[in-house]
């Protein structure tokens, strides 16, 4: 009796909600999934499928070479590991300033970093827009790696500066009594333990730059340019939408997303929780 | 015979070697500032460069379309938001109405996921990973998922409530005025409960569970302990965030670009909302530049306030 009342506790405080909270989550991607694998006529058809009866691959392709999906990929994909790149080379090195130096100015440098948090990102559409139209950029993939590098630095360079510190310090003079110079102790002691906040790191800019949205659409003017939320965001407005291609198009730009995530949501508790909670 | 040789030579040497850490003592107070140069460059130039160029052509006529017409301007934009238009009101009131939902909501969803996900169950490193998977989903595609979601002819949505006799023909949610507003909030909310199951989950990890076992002593149920231990362990955490999630949300249109425009009829229409509006379709950039320093002044007193009223970080 007891332990069924324990049972039944547990179902209805634990596994019920916890089912629930589940399919609240995953049932929208599910339907992307399927109607991405159905034939545009079952889309529309009543009574709607819930498992595609006739599953095709032919969105996928229509959308990946007729609309341009395979284009948009590679717009973000540049973008994406371009500024990945730049951010991990400018945080690590002012994340190692912070972390191991101490110097004037520190303060101020980290309250100008606390401070960037508190911009608003749609603050700065407009700005940007006239600042690269001076430059001559707009619709060129370097304005979107400047900007977004320059919106990601700031966090990137507190997340760096804690992985850092994490590193003791002893390590790294140990490798220079050992006759290491500090380029070498570098390369062969804080690198390798440095390694898993470098790639986590990189994993978060990474999908802020696959996901963002309102810069590259005020930045870009060509369709050929467009990275993969623009292009979306272009097919979800037309008169006339094709939802199978549109579902197929989700997909391919969920699919890099999902797995780098899956990868880094270990960091994700630790690093970002730890950032709010100071 | 070797032996005075190399004496001369360690004192060479160590002749070099002052030499060298002289020159390592002031090389070594320049690599900070060398280390920090670039990122201080960038953000400088992107972040806060545009920033102060708002405030600029805030008080300028700049009109793409007019330019005969560009030059100082005064407080002229200022006041032609208060007092001839008559988006600025509805499109704050739709914003106060818009943040409020979202950041109740999500907190609420927020907290009960963490709290699940904190027990101790099979498979919960999984578990956790598809939970917060919403997090890494950009919003136009969460815009594409939902849009096909409440669409009047394929969605799955009307086909649900038709099943279980909730309404007896297809709504079009996202064109009535009546649901538009609710139907994006859900959408924005599957997108949002992460983040506050990300970081009250870390907090709550943080809990001694002495504290609970304490309470235990003492007789509290659950819903006591809750109320009398880990709400107020958790309220830095919750004061931050929900700030946080309040500026963020103000700011956030992803989502109501995509799935109605602002419409129908405005009623979807925040105000940053019409600020990205009136960038991305329109031309008056003096204009929307006030209504940018507006929003950015009611962020800032906004946060000032909420800091200060509910006593962060002190007990």
């Amino acid at each position: 009796m007891f332990t069924k009342n324990k049972k039944m506790d547990r179902i209805l405080t634990l596994y019920l909600p916890l089912f629930m909270m589940l399919s609240f989550t995953l049932f929208p991607i599910y339907w992307t999934i399927n109607t991405a694998l159905k034939p545009e006529g079952d889309i529309v058809k009543r009574p709607l499928q819930y498992l595609p009866a006739n599953p095709t691959v032919e969105n996928f392709v229509y959308s990946w070479t007729n609309i341009g999906f395979a284009t948009f990929f590679k717009n973000s994909l540049i973008v994406g590991i371009s500024t990945v790149i730049v951010v991990l080379i400018c945080s690590t090195l002012s994340g190692y300033a912070l972390a191991r130096y101490q110097f004037k100015g520190k303060r101020s440098f980290l309250l100008m970093l606390l401070c960037t948090q508190f911009i608003p990102r749609s603050m700065m559409i407009i700005p940007l827009f006239i600042i690269f139209k001076n430059l001559g950029l707009i619709s060129s993939p370097l304005a979107l790696i400047i900007t977004y590098t320059a919106i990601e630095i700031p966090f990137t360079t507190i997340l760096m500066s804690g992985f850092i510190s994490n590193v003791p310090k002893e390590l790294e003079e140990a490798a220079m009594i050992d006759g290491c110079t500090k380029l070498q102790s570098l390369r062969h002691v804080v690198f390798p333990l440095l390694l898993p906040g470098i790639v986590a790191t990189g994993v978060f800019t990474f999908i802020y730059t696959w996901n963002e949205f309102l810069i590259a659409l005020m930045l870009t003017n060509q369709q050929s340019k467009f990275t993969l939320p623009v292009g979306l965001s272009s097919m979800l407005g037309e008169f006339n939408v094709n939802y199978g291609a549109l579902a197929a198009g989700s997909v391919i730009a969920l699919i890099p997303a999902v797995i780098l995530f899956a990868y880094a949501q270990k960091h994700l508790v630790n690093g970002m929780g730890g950032a709010v909670k100071g | 015979m070797s032996y005075p040789q190399s004496a001369t030579d360690t004192v060479v040497k160590s002749k070099k070697a002052v030499n060298k850490n002289k020159k390592k003592i002031k090389s070594e107070k320049v690599i900070p500032y060398l280390f920090i140069l670039p990122s201080f460059l960038i953000i400088l130039g992107f972040l806060f460069y545009p920033i102060a160029t708002v405030f600029y052509y805030s008080v300028q006529h700049y009109d793409v379309s007019a330019p005969y017409y560009n030059g100082f301007a005064g407080l002229e934009n200022f006041v032609n938001i208060f007092t001839q238009d008559k988006m600025f009101v509805p499109s704050l009131i739709n914003s106060v109405k818009w943040v409020v939902a979202e950041v109740g909501l999500q907190l609420t969803f927020g907290m009960i996921l963490a709290l699940l996900l904190n027990q101790t169950f099979k498979f919960r490193g999984f578990v956790r990973a598809v939970a917060f998977i919403p997090w890494a989903i950009s919003g136009v595609l969460a815009s594409v998922m939902w849009s096909m979601m409440f669409n009047e002819h394929m969605g799955v949505i009307n086909d649900m409530l038709m099943k279980v006799g909730l309404i007896d023909e297809p709504m079009a949610f996202l064109a009535s005025t009546s649901t538009a507003f609710g139907a994006v909030v859900i959408a924005e909310l599957w997108r949002g409960i992460p983040f506050f199951a990300i970081t009250l989950l870390a907090a709550l990890q943080s809990i001694p569970n002495e504290l609970y076992e304490a309470a235990n002593v003492d007789g509290a149920n659950r819903w006591k302990s809750f109320i009398y231990v880990t709400l107020p362990q958790l309220k830095n955490t919750i004061v931050l965030t929900t700030l946080l999630r309040v500026v963020w949300e103000f700011n956030n249109v992803d989502l109501i670009f995509n799935l109605t425009g602002g419409g129908p009829a405005h009623s979807t229409t925040t105000l940053t909302m019409y600020i990205a509006d009136l960038a991305v379709h329109g031309s008056n950039f003096g204009y929307g530049s006030a209504l940018t320093v507006i929003s950015f002044g009611i962020l800032l007193i906004f946060a000032v306030l909420y800091l200060k009223l509910s006593r962060y970080e002190k007990e």
